[in-house]
């Protein structure tokens, strides 16, 4: 196949970025896309060029690391992560765009690789159940119903890649938050702590600058891992009655 | 040098209790003056970093990639394995402990394999506290399958993704203790050497991957979780990134490197496509519970899957199940792994390499329904179909062995510690628990064992007992001497300006441990594969093309240096393998063989770690070995007929 390629390019965070164009002469429909990246790499090594710097680390579709925007879509035309696409999708003499992810909250380094570390903060003010190591009950004494354990398996299978929020037009992170929310509030071990956990990972996704939700649905679209938006309007729940309930929680929400 | 394994003596049952209670603690009040810092950030290092910030130290952990949850764990599919004897099937640790030992040929200790069957009880209570969402029955209690040859079910899981939600378990412990400000993460930070003074680990010195800048950080004692080096071989399971380069660095200050030969093929990976081809994808063992593995008795050259039906029944060969009736399909890793290749050799290999065996499961589809097997792999299925683009409902898979884990590692001692005093490694990094060949679902085990329930305990001995205002800051001259060495390696790499890319380099390297040094090795290969890895590596310094600069984002930067270390292993592998002329565990020595073909394990010459210290560039290294003493087990040849 031959491959027209339009790439975004961006020397560091503060630069100007531009798309450039690249022909892919070579490329089999066996090619993971990101493979086909490499092989392109290699050819602008050789030709003393820098290679286009993009994020990818396990390429089995588990990691989330992979993230690149491809003709309108995160991941591209698939529902699966970049890494999982082959050349297979795409026809001979195809142009094909790529494009980093794109929300205030997830600035760019460099090229086609961004700064997902607000995920990361959104996580760390609640989205955990505080057991410490030792000292735990036997893990048969937690019946839990199959499809509750199902129910939050499907939310917990969330790889923090970010597509939901680059589909998003208003970029907004409500998918990705609320799969933990669900995760947590679907299984016993969560509930001690679900009030302070909603407000509080709530209260971090807005101070990262993620855009509101207005039920678009894109994001479960895109969604590599079929994350479904039943966790959003789970989320709302858990958050109203949360902040309706007895006592006030002091949220954090900053860096 | 004598290696001390500070096993302690007494009945196996009581070691590890006698020893906790022997070790010195810190006084809880102490704890917050000490200074840890944990590199990688998989089962490993978050479960440690998480377990130690939760008693009070203070802790700096590191990983290379964006965030502390993309580490490699994360893609462990099958399961962990637990003596919960939940099933009433006759499992213990004991039997855990026997099983793993045996699977690992009688190249681990005793002890250290002892308590890790002991602690993986613990394990189970400890991610089910943090909401992992393991496999349940219609009763609400946790569901077991047996995994990977055992006997017995106990194996928990959770779908096909069980490293992944225990990973993330150990992330959601790793992030309450980040909001707690107990644990300091560095992301996208890469760590390039240890600092050692006056005997001990003071330090570490890193590179932030994104502005380029050396750093060095300080503290009482530095743990390397930085996973395994499969990645030598260029193409394995393993991800991109995966790199020796910590291990390494720790290496040659001294700690000494264990067993270096002791890889593992896993059998069912997707076969290779192409030249291109950057990764090889591991489908998951447990498909060799329903899926049946076959080779035409006769060779067709380029056989594809969907002309598989058109082979009659009687004309294929169940070679597994022939050869080893009583495991069948189920036989360890190694011994399908070589069967699978001893069948490619002969010719009868399928697929437009001819590299490639199938995996069929019409059977089983015709036995259970398609439903049933698709509750049981169907993402499995699905990712398949994703990559290869044939559908394992409707025609077999075709898989073939692929590099997938390391058993060697560095040396430590009962503690988790290595030679060099103050410097740890735990999970894959290390060498101690997988002997000669590790088990299905116990990857994960031992990551967490070591993190969560091993290090908590043996740190406080070392730091009790060097006290707190035992440092060195990161003002001292060793500090400043380690940064100048990175960073003049930094500008070497860059000023070569050759011919030929990093990859280029890394895939002839992996080419030539995969031929001489993989599944198969003999005296004359290794030889030639010595030589080999010599002349590409003095190559590399001479002829290799780093392009981009120092201070910015530089991935070729990243690799150039992952693949100089992955060089310099290689080279020590081979020369572990040709030292170990006997066949053990996942790998096969041709000159050691018994009359039906199989492997001959020799262990009045081999029951031995071998643990090598470096002596310098381009010095042979210096070959130690710790005696393997069994009180318990009787070391048996393994037969799975
Ligand atoms: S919800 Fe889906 S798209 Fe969003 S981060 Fe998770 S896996 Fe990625
Ligand atoms: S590289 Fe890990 S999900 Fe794509």
């Amino acid at each position: 196949m031959k491959i027209t390629l339009k790439v975004w390019r961006q020397k560091s965070r503060t630069a100007k970025g531009e798309f450039k164009t690249y022909q892919a002469d070579h490329v089999s429909s066996d090619m993971s896309f990101l493979e086909m990246l490499d092989v392109l790499n290699t050819s602008l090594i050789k030709k003393g060029e820098e290679p286009i710097h993009f994020d990818h680390d396990c390429r089995e579709g588990i990691c989330g690391m992979c993230s690149l925007y491809i003709n309108g879509h995160p991941h591209g035309p698939l529902q699966t992560t970049t890494c999982q696409l082959h050349m297979r999708s795409f026809h001979d003499g195809q142009t094909i765009t790529v494009e980093p992810w794109r929300a205030k909250a997830f600035p760019i380094i460099k090229d086609l690789v961004v700064d997902r570390s607000a995920f990361d903060r959104i996580q760390q003010a609640g989205g955990y159940v505080s057991v410490s190591t030792g000292g735990v009950p036997d893990a048969n004494e937690i019946a839990i119903p199959k499809k509750i354990a199902d129910e939050a398996f499907d939310s917990a299978a969330c790889i923090g890649c970010g597509a939901c929020v680059a589909a998003c037009k208003n970029a907004s992170a409500m998918l990705f938050v609320s799969a933990k929310v669900s995760q947590l509030a679907l299984l016993p071990q969560g509930h001690a702590e679900r009030k302070e956990r909603v407000e509080k990972m709530v209260a971090q996704m807005d101070a990262e600058d993620f855009g509101a939700c207005t039920n678009t649905r894109a994001c479960e679209a895109e969604c590599p891992k079929a994350i479904s938006v039943t966790n959003i309007a789970r989320m709302n729940r858990e958050y109203f009655s949360a902040v309706f309930s007895s006592y006030e929680v002091t949220v954090g929400g900053g860096d | 040098m004598k290696l001390e394994s500070k096993v302690p003596e007494g009945p196996l049952a009581e070691k590890w209790t006698k020893h906790k209670f022997n070790l010195k603690l810190v006084n809880p009040a102490n704890k917050r003056k000490y200074e840890i810092i944990v590199v990688g950030t998989g089962l490993a290092g978050a479960s440690a970093a998480a377990s130690l910030a939760e008693l009070g130290y203070n802790v700096k952990a590191f990983c290379f990639q964006d965030s502390p949850r993309r580490a490699h764990s994360i893609a462990a599919q099958g399961g962990i394995n637990a003596a919960k004897n939940y099933q009433n099937d006759g499992d213990s640790v004991y039997r855990l402990f026997y099983d793993t030992i045996k699977g690992g040929d009688y190249r681990s200790r005793e002890g250290n394999v002892y308590r890790l069957a002991e602690v993986s009880v613990n394990i189970i209570d400890q991610c089910v506290a943090q909401g992992v969402p393991f496999a349940r029955e219609y009763g609400g209690l946790l569901a077991n399958r047996s995994f990977g040859g055992a006997q017995v079910s106990r194996t928990f899981y959770a779908r096909g993704q069980t490293g992944q939600q225990l990973l993330l378990g150990a992330y959601s412990a790793l992030n309450r203790q980040i909001a707690n400000g107990k644990v300091k993460m560095h992301t996208r930070t890469e760590m390039l050497d240890v600092v050692v003074v006056d005997g001990k680990t003071r330090g570490i010195i890193t590179r932030d991957l994104v502005t380029g800048k050396i750093e060095s950080h300080s503290g009482h004692a530095v743990l390397l979780c930085t996973g395994g080096y499969g990645n030598v071989f260029y193409l394995s399971t393993n991800a991109k990134g995966s790199n020796v380069t910590a291990a390494w660095r720790a290496h040659k200050k001294g700690a000494l490197f264990g067993n270096p030969c002791f890889t593992q093929i896993h059998p069912t990976c997707i076969p290779v496509s192409g030249d291109h081809q950057s990764k090889l994808t591991l489908m998951s063992e447990s498909l060799r519970n329903d899926g049946r593995v076959w080779v035409p008795k006769t060779a067709h050259k380029g056989l594809k899957a969907k002309e598989a039906a058109s082979i009659p029944e009687g004309d294929r060969d169940y070679f597994l199940e022939r050869k080893y009736p009583s495991f069948g399909n189920l036989v360890p890793r190694d011994v399908a792994s070589r069967n699978a290749k001893m069948m490619c050799d002969e010719g009868r290999g399928v697929g437009a390499t001819g590299l490639a065996v199938f995996l069929d499961f019409s059977d089983a589809i015709k036995r259970d329904g398609k439903d049933l097997i698709s509750a049981k792999y169907g993402n499995l299925f699905d990712m398949y179909k994703q990559i290869t683009g044939d559908d394992p409902y409707q025609m077999p898979m075709m898989i073939f062995p692929a590099v997938h884990y390391t058993m060697g590692g560095l040396w430590v001692d009962y503690n988790l510690m290595t030679n060099v005093p103050g410097l740890y490694a735990l999970g894959e990094a290390n060498f101690t628990d997988h002997g000669a060949n590790r088990l299905g679902a116990s990857a994960l085990m031992q990551g967490l064992a070591d993190g969560y329930f091993v290090i908590p305990y043996t740190i406080g001995d070392y730091l009790a007992n060097i006290g707190w205002n035992d440092k060195v800051g990161t003002d001292h001259p060793a500090f400043k001497e380690a940064i100048d060495k990175v960073n003049d390696r930094v500008t070497k790499l860059l000023s070569i300006k050759g011919k030929k890319t990093v990859d280029e380099f890394h895939r002839e390297l992996g080419l030539t441990m995969w031929e001489y040094c993989g599944m198969s090795r003999n005296e004359e290969g290794l030889k030639t594969a010595k030589k080999k890895i010599q002349e590409l590596r003095e190559e590399f310094w001479k002829n290799v093309d780093v392009v981009g600069s120092a201070n910015e984002l530089n991935m070729e930067l990243e690799k150039a240096g992952r693949v100089a270390d992955f060089m310099e292993l290689g080279e020590l592998m081979v020369d572990d393998a040709l030292n170990r002329s006997e066949s053990c565990g996942g790998h096969f020595r041709e000159e050691s063989q018994t009359p039906e073909g199989e492997a001959l394990r020799k262990d009045d010459e081999f029951s031995f770690v071998s643990a090598w210290e470096y002596k310098g560039d381009n010095q042979p290294e210096e070959l130690h070995k710790e005696e393997l003493r069994f009180e318990n087990v009787k070391l048996t040849q393994r037969s799975y007929k």
